[in-house]
């Protein structure tokens, strides 16, 4: 029952101490790791997501979070607390599921009312809070039907209500948006961020959706296997990335794989093929001779049309293919020496003139700035 | 597939089918009301005095109140037992839980007669003087495998997240399983105490060979067929139950599909 504190004095709303949890694969002696060592402290208020893959263990982390899985090994603490072996019922978080779980058999107000029914809290409290609580998620006048009859966006609302009514400590949200359409879901990471920034409470918010991570998060904790491979804020998370994974997995981008020929300070040059170098920034210490990756955004690659004046990293291009989507065209490029890459050329002009656009076949010049390339040891 | 339309071999075969099902069932509810002793053709006429006269033989009404205390009692455990079978087996997994099925659904497929005999010899080793109570027994195993599969479809049909939800709500195992669990479950579990009801209703070998000095309905049934002046009295009262057996079949059906919409709020798109 030790209470465990950050650098600055406060309480973290959730704190994981090397949590790890395996599950028994089938008949076989072998076990699968699902969780495997993860160290997160999420400070109190935050809109905190865990992003990653499919079986990256994000919904596992959470479900230990919300007390349904035992950690094999490791410390789970909420709000200084250690609850790794606490019931549910006896943790001071809520759940959004999803696929929303709300009860068939009970009206809309019953579902919401659930929390504060089995706490025996008073009939008038409750009716005051469920009342509270829907029009917290605009729902005000849904309360006497069934969950049924309800449209999936209507349902994730209570869902919302059903968790938020209790006032928790922290919301877990295990991708509540999954199941809803495209434009709907937009509207929803809009509002729910807006209701975290109301409410004041920690949310959890689990996702393999970038986009959802990047638009809401304070922070994300990027997973792979069972482990947690960085944790930043969304600038952070897209713009240094620190692994090859991470690079990938948020948003586009182009990799030359080389070796670091020369190294000055955060700047380096790396061989990418014989004869070929390119100079990036590493933000991680690196060594002559290290295996690389150089991992470049296509939007911070400039195109040239002809031959510009001498710079860095410039380099002559063949366009094999391009792919109009309105707001910039998609340029698809090989350089000397056969690597791939691919560039972003924003449409300014409003034109028809098929000759103002890049075709396959034509003569190109790339170039970046060096801190636009970063060099991932990986 | 566009649903064939029917050929007249499927026609007849259906209509002589009903017919050979349902005539003699027909026959039953006919001589009921025929003013005669002796059940054969011409009819004499109609008559409702056999219901009079089945109301007045106090050993058939007897042994009907016999029957219908049996059936509740004996479905009422059953379905308390069989519903605490289908939620052991749906919700947990345990070493030995394909056996435990297995067991738990034996009476299915072993005789009653078999059965009957085997329990016969178990109450007379252990010096149980045979009762009501031993038929009760013998009715109580036979319905478990019953209740345990009606209740099973419809918890495998449940949504798992929403015990999560309860007891993250707030709800302990138990406050989880009166609240969530069991009023979800409930349609089926009714459905499950009237198939079983019926069933040991109408159930004769277990009684026949278990009975004490009580008869149930069959077992008096059966006795009384020796003499014929009874036979129209006997016509009437299995007139009687297969109406009220039809109708709570009926029923039961209604109930179970009342119960079977979806046990959980569907949600759209790809999941």
């Amino acid at each position: 029952m030790t209470a465990r504190t950050t650098p600055n004095g406060a309480v973290p709303a959730v704190e994981l101490r090397n949590v790890y949890k395996t599950f028994p694969a089938g008949r076989s002696e072998s076990e699968v790791a699902a969780v495997n060592g993860v160290n997160l402290t999420l400070p109190s208020g935050e809109f905190f997501t865990l992003l990653g893959p499919s079986g990256c263990g994000k919904t596992t982390t959470l479900r230990m979070i919300a007390g349904f899985e035992t950690p094999t090994a490791g410390e789970i603490y909420i709000q200084g607390q250690e609850m790794s072996r606490t019931p549910p019922y006896r943790r001071p978080v809520n759940t959004v599921f999803q696929n929303y779980a709300l009860f068939p058999h009970l009206t809309i107000e019953k579902n919401v009312a659930f929390g504060l029914n089995v706490k025996k809290v008073s009939k008038a409290e409750q009716q005051r809070r469920v009342e509270e609580a829907l029009a917290l998620v605009q729902l005000a006048t849904v309360g006497q039907r069934k969950p049924t009859q309800l449209s999936g966006g209507q349902q994730q609302r209570v869902a919302l209500a059903r968790a938020l009514i209790n006032r928790p400590a922290v919301l877990l949200l295990d991708e509540p948006l999954g199941a809803l359409d495209y434009k709907l879901r937009q509207a929803m990471q809009l509002e729910l961020k807006a209701l975290q920034l109301e409410v004041g409470i920690t949310f959890v918010y689990v996702t393999h959706d970038q986009e959802e991570a990047l638009t809401m998060s304070d922070r994300i904790a990027v997973m792979n296997q069972g482990q947690v491979l960085q944790v930043g804020t969304p600038i952070e998370i897209y713009e240094r990335p620190t692994t090859r994974f991470v690079a990938n997995f948020i948003g586009e981008t182009n990799f030359l794989d080389g070796r670091v020929t020369r190294v000055n300070g955060s700047r380096c040059v790396v061989q990418v093929a014989d004869g070929l170098e390119v100079s990036g920034s590493n933000y991680q210490p690196v060594a002559v001779g290290d295996t690389v990756t150089v991992s470049i955004r296509p939007e911070k690659i400039r195109i040239h049309e002809s031959r510009p004046e001498p710079q860095p990293n410039l380099f002559e291009v063949a366009v094999d293919r391009v792919a109009y989507i309105g707001s910039d065209t998609q340029l698809f490029m090989t350089m000397p020496y056969g690597a791939k890459v691919r560039a972003y050329d924003q449409n300014e002009l409003s034109t028809v003139d098929e000759n103002y656009f890049y075709a396959a076949g034509d003569q190109a010049w790339i170039s970046w700035r060096p801190e636009n390339a970063l060099v991932l040891k990986d | 597939m566009q649903p064939r339309r029917l050929t007249s071999f499927n026609f007849w075969y259906f209509v002589i089918f009903t017919v050979a099902l349902y005539l003699p069932l027909l026959l039953l509810i006919i001589f009921s009301f025929n003013d005669a002793k002796a059940l054969v053709f011409p009819l004499q006429g109609f008559t409702t005095r056999w219901y009079g006269e089945m109301l007045r033989t106090t050993e058939l009404v007897g042994s009907l109140w016999n029957s219908v205390l049996l059936g509740v009692a004996s479905s009422l455990a059953a379905t308390i037992l069989g519903t605490m079978a289908a939620i052991g087996v749906v919700r947990y997994k345990f070493p030995g839980r394909g056996l435990f099925v297995a067991v738990a659904a034996m009476p299915l497929v072993i005789p009653y007669v078999v059965l009957a005999v085997a329990m016969l010899l178990l109450f007379s080793q252990l010096n149980i003087p045979l009762s009501l109570w031993t038929v009760g027994l013998g009715h109580v195993i036979i319905n478990i495998p019953l209740v345990m599969l009606i209740v099973a479809a419809r918890l495998i049909g449940m949504d798992k997240n929403l015990e999560e939800a309860a007891m993250d709500l707030g709800a302990t195992y138990w406050s989880t399983l009166a609240r969530v669990t069991l009023p979800i479950a409930f349609p089926a579990m009714v459905a499950a105490f009237l198939v079983s009801f019926t069933s040991s209703f109408d159930e004769f070998a277990l009684a026949f060979f278990l009975i004490g000095p009580d008869p149930t309905l069959p077992v008096y049934i059966y006795s009384q067929l020796r003499f014929p002046s009874r036979l129209p009295i006997i016509v009437t009262m299995a007139s009687v139950i297969m109406v009220v057996s039809v109708l709570m079949i009926v029923f039961s059906e209604y109930v179970r599909r009342w119960g079977n919409t979806p046990a959980g709020p569907r949600s759209e798109g790809a999941q």
